[in-house]
């Protein structure tokens, strides 16, 4: 092999910071071949099994599906159908346990299968795919519900369009597998590295990119030789590397697979289309082989069933929807000291309470340890700033101060020590002598700091609202006040200008109310002569006018004149007799309807 | 099932406190054989002592803050602060300063900050310079080494000397010496010139004799600890570097009034300190350009303060100075984060 590839040897790799050595505990499951596994007897297929909006069910309760249908569509961009894995009848569509770190029920169709595998009518092949344009390929991939299979589920669509301002230059493929324990893409890689390389070639042509590295870790000669063989008797040999790097946890999280091979850092908060490469995992490359070469919805996947729990660890070729009991039934059973069952690896998986939670696409190991394999680390010291953690963290963060500030819920501190590059690897909590669950604390932290951000933008809404609200009444009050001004100084003109001012008014509406003022002018005046104060209770009953007599008589015994004890526009309009369109204006109810008897 | 779900990683856990300080104090077994070898009874007696009031203080005081005793002191920090407050002590230190030492250590120092993790200064140091300055004469009581000795005290002489203040034979005066440090300090104070002093038959080849393979062991014990990756080597190899750098451009210009460079290293708490005081992780910087920092400028202040001020010895001067200053330090050396601009 090397006499014929020696530029394997020479490819210089580089190191991220920190990392750790785990027991990879790969032999409990590697040996042997992927088993198939018998149709169960229910599927129960989440509408979102994958990052962003969840699916919309097509189907009814009691519709007959086959294999590979669309029972569910996209909704939105960022998005996946689910295709039925095998043929039978929807017998529900409810809330059921999935697998989410949360142990909450989600959204699923559920199908009794029939046991007959019936296939629904598949697209076409597109084996003169290179004919195509990427933007048909992508479709495809979209249609067949292909997304991330190494764990994050992103929709493989979206991922291979970066758009025209991310020219591709790299491929990275995926084949770390990292994880403790994990076996099923070294699996993959033994004995589907044809469908990967063919994955590759799609892939290639699909994002323009010169070249392609495949990174295994050193601790799976199989998978390295394996796919070193179908390298050699791919055509595309030129543009392919497989390429051995040293097994570190986490060296097959994107960013560090990244750096590992290329020496490049993808920016923070960014994505590796940012720095012309796409990396995707060796099972969604054979994913997307079958969904190009052969129409085929990804609707199978390959699953560890690992851990000294579990009777006999094996890898299992997978119906997607296949309930979790049905496999560890397969595997012969859990032994008696299983302390925890986890979906994903020991590192980065999350412990499940139900074995009725279905495999999803991106499910790839279940893993049942014993209380020796995941002991109870007990209560947690406090820190002691030993530093161990700060010395694993991948993402060379400071672990110890991110722990100190979520701790004391301090959100802008734990950002300005760069929490959300935290990729929640479990470096620093493994290592940490304190036994703190640091990651815990991390993610605590982040989701108070989305929490915090959703208030800060309604918050932020409200006041903006509340900003325009002030200044359009402010701005509605200067109009007001001009046009006051304006009449008022109309008034105050109009007696020099007396002859000529009405006739010229053009506004007939503006010449009724000058003629209405004069009136009530003329009358006040003659009123005034007959020396009669004008008062809004002329027209009073007379128990109400004893009323308003006494309230007098008990003004003038504590000393208060009649106009001084009246406040406000009342006051005015009492003070100001001549100008009764002031009172009008600020409109006191009893004010206005004298005027109108007048 | 547990019925509590936790959250990930579900590995074993590969560290455990009492396991990092079971192994410092393995490391310190060396140095503290030498040290019983060259100075007698009185050293492991006061260590029993020591180790008896942190634990019965820890115990008490975290009973004071209504939380259990028992995972406190089965942490073994208290043992470990209790031993090197032995070591660093004179081996005839009457008992009832070791417990006012110990006390502070462990209640003000330690446990009024927040017990462990919490407290900015290293107790052990804490508690050597309260007695230092409260009590100099007798923190400055040293015996000779046993070399150097006219009279080695026996167990029960040691004994007598701690708990009862008798020294053997009716007169300290007989029994006791000054350190090489003090000695040094002395002789310079009165304008003699090096080459003069180290005629004395107290020196040995670079240090006072005796005492200059005390360090040796400890260096063997802090190899121990580089090496089982309970420390690392920056904090100890930058203030080696730091003091070997301060003594030797002192010494260059004028070796007549400034020590050989390998006297200062090897005489007081140089290299105790480099491995096993100025490495305590609670009260040292943990960034690791900090800790270059951190332990340069402990190397050069104990050069400073031994040459220019008031106390012979002054590791542990240097070490609650530069406590005070990690934080600090931490803040301004973090490293750049996966995916950054440098310098942004």
């Amino acid at each position: 092999m090397q006499a014929t590839q020696p530029r394997f040897k020479t490819r210089r790799l580089w190191q991220f910071h920190g990392g750790i050595h785990v027991p990879d505990e790969k032999a409990l499951s590697n040996a042997g071949t992927v088993e198939p596994t018998p149709c169960p007897k229910f599927l129960i297929l989440p509408l979102q099994q994958h990052i962003g909006a969840p699916a919309n069910p097509i189907v009814k309760v009691g519709d007959r599906v086959l294999k590979g249908q669309v029972i569910a569509e996209p909704r939105g961009y960022v998005c996946a159908p689910v295709h039925a894995s095998s043929s039978g009848t929807v017998i529900a569509i409810e809330d059921r346990p999935v697998p989410h770190p949360s142990g909450l029920s989600a959204p699923c169709v559920v199908i009794e299968t029939d046991g007959r595998e019936t296939w629904a009518e598949l697209p076409e092949p597109l084996t003169d795919y290179e004919s195509l344009d990427p933007a048909v390929l992508r479709d495809r991939v979209r249609a067949c519900g292909v997304v991330g299979m190494g764990g994050a589920s992103f929709p493989t669509s979206v991922k291979l369009n970066p758009g025209k301002d991310h020219p591709i230059h790299t491929l990275v493929i995926n084949g770390a597998e990292c994880e403790p324990y994990i076996t099923c893409d070294d699996l993959l890689m033994r004995e589907r590295s044809g469908d990967v390389l063919q994955g590759v070639r799609i892939l290639l042509h699909l994002l323009g990119a010169r070249q392609c590295l495949i990174g295994i870790e050193d601790n799976k000669p199989g998978a390295i030789e394996s796919m070193r063989l179908a390298r050699a008797e791919s055509d595309i040999k030129d543009r392919v590397e497989i390429v051995a790097i040293p097994t570190l946890y986490p060296s097959g999280g994107e960013k560090q697979l990244i750096k590992v091979l290329t020496g490049r850092e993808v920016p923070s908060h960014g994505i590796p289309a940012q720095i012309g490469i796409v990396c995707q995992n060796v099972g969604t490359a054979a994913a997307v082989a079958d969904a190009v070469l052969l129409g085929r919805p990804l609707i199978e996947r390959y699953v560890t069933v690992t851990g000294r729990a579990v009777a006999k660890p094996s890898n299992l070729n997978v119906r997607v929807g296949t309930p979790a009991a049905d496999l560890i039934a397969q595997c012969g059973g859990l032994r008696d000291d299983l302390r925890k069952l986890v979906c994903g690896g020991p590192m980065m998986g999350f412990e499940i309470d139900s074995q009725a939670i279905p495999i999803t696409k991106a499910a790839n190991c279940l893993l049942a340890l014993t209380h020796a394999e995941s002991p109870d680390p007990g209560p947690a010291l406090p820190c002691i700033r030993c530093g161990r953690c700060a010395d694993a963290c991948p993402a060379s963060l400071l672990p110890q101060q991110l722990y100190w500030y979520a701790r004391s819920k301090d959100l802008d501190r734990v950002q300005d020590y760069n929490l959300f590059d935290c990729i929640e690897c479990g470096c620093c909590a493994h290592v940490c002598p304190s036994h703190i669950p640091l990651v815990q604390y991390y993610r605590y932290a982040k989701t108070e700091s989305w929490a915090r951000e959703q208030e800060k933008k309604k918050a932020d809404h409200a006041k903006a609202r509340h900003t325009a609200k002030l200044e359009r009444q402010e701005r509605q009050e200067r109009e007001r006040q001009a046009k006051l001004r304006t009449k008022k100084e109309a008034a105050k003109d109009k007696p020099a200008a007396k002859g000529e001012a009405v006739p010229s008014t053009e506004d007939p509406k503006k010449a009724a109310i000058e003629a209405a003022r004069q009136r009530a002018a003329a009358k006040k005046a003659a009123l005034a002569e007959q020396g009669v104060v004008p008062k809004n209770t002329e027209d009073l009953g007379a128990a109400q006018q004893q009323q308003v007599a006494a309230a007098q008589a008990r003004r003038r015994a504590v000393g208060l004149g009649e106009s001084e004890a009246k406040a406000g526009p009342e006051a005015q309009a009492t003070e100001q007799p001549s100008q009764p369109t002031q009172t009008k204006a600020t409109g006191p109810k009893a004010a206005t309807a004298s005027e109108e008897q007048a | 099932m547990t019925g509590v779900v936790v959250s990930s990683p579900h590995s074993a856990r590969i560290n455990r406190v009492d396991r990092v300080m079971l192994q410092v104090i393995l490391a310190l077994i060396p140095g503290i054989l030498a040290m019983t070898w060259l100075f007698g009874w009185g050293l492991l007696i006061n260590m029993g002592l020591a180790v008896t009031f942190a634990i019965a203080a820890e115990a008490l005081v975290m009973r004071l803050r209504g939380r259990p005793a028992l995972p406190a002191i089965s942490d073994l920090t208290a043992v470990v602060t209790a031993v090197l407050f032995a070591i660093a002590v004179p081996p005839i230190l009457p008992w009832w300063l070791t417990l006012i030492g110990i006390l502070f250590a462990i209640v003000v120092v330690k446990q009024l900050y927040g017990g462990l993790g919490y407290n900015p200064f290293n107790p052990a140091m804490a508690a050597y310079v309260l007695l230092l300055i409260s009590y100099p004469v007798a923190m400055t009581t040293w015996l000779p080494p046993q070399m150097l000795a006219d009279q080695t005290l026996t167990f029960g002489d040691s004994l007598r000397a701690i708990f009862l203040g008798l020294a053997p034979g009716g007169t300290w005066d007989a029994v006791t010496a000054a350190t090489p440090l003090g000695e040094m300090r002395t002789q310079l104070g009165v304008n003699r010139m090096i080459d003069e002093i180290r005629q004395s038959p107290l020196w040995g080849d670079f240090g006072g004799r005796g005492w200059e393979w005390v360090g040796n062991w400890f260096l063997l014990g802090g190899i121990y600890l580089i090496w089982k990756r309970i420390i690392t080597w920056h904090i100890p190899v930058a203030f080696i570097a730091g003091l070997l750098v301060m003594a030797g451009m002192f010494w260059a210009l004028d070796p007549q009034t400034h020590p050989f460079p390998a006297f200062h290293l090897f005489s007081g708490g140089a290299i105790l300190g480099a491995f096993f005081i100025a490495t305590d992780p609670v009260t040292a910087c943990t960034t690791k350009k900090g800790q270059l920092i951190f332990g340069a400028a402990i190397g050069a202040l104990v050069f400073v303060i031994r040459t220019w001020g008031g106390y012979p010895d002054a590791v542990a001067f240097a070490v609650l100075l530069m406590n005070i200053a990690a934080p600090t330090i931490d803040y301004y050396t973090q490293p750049r984060v996966f995916g950054h601009q440098r310098g942004s």
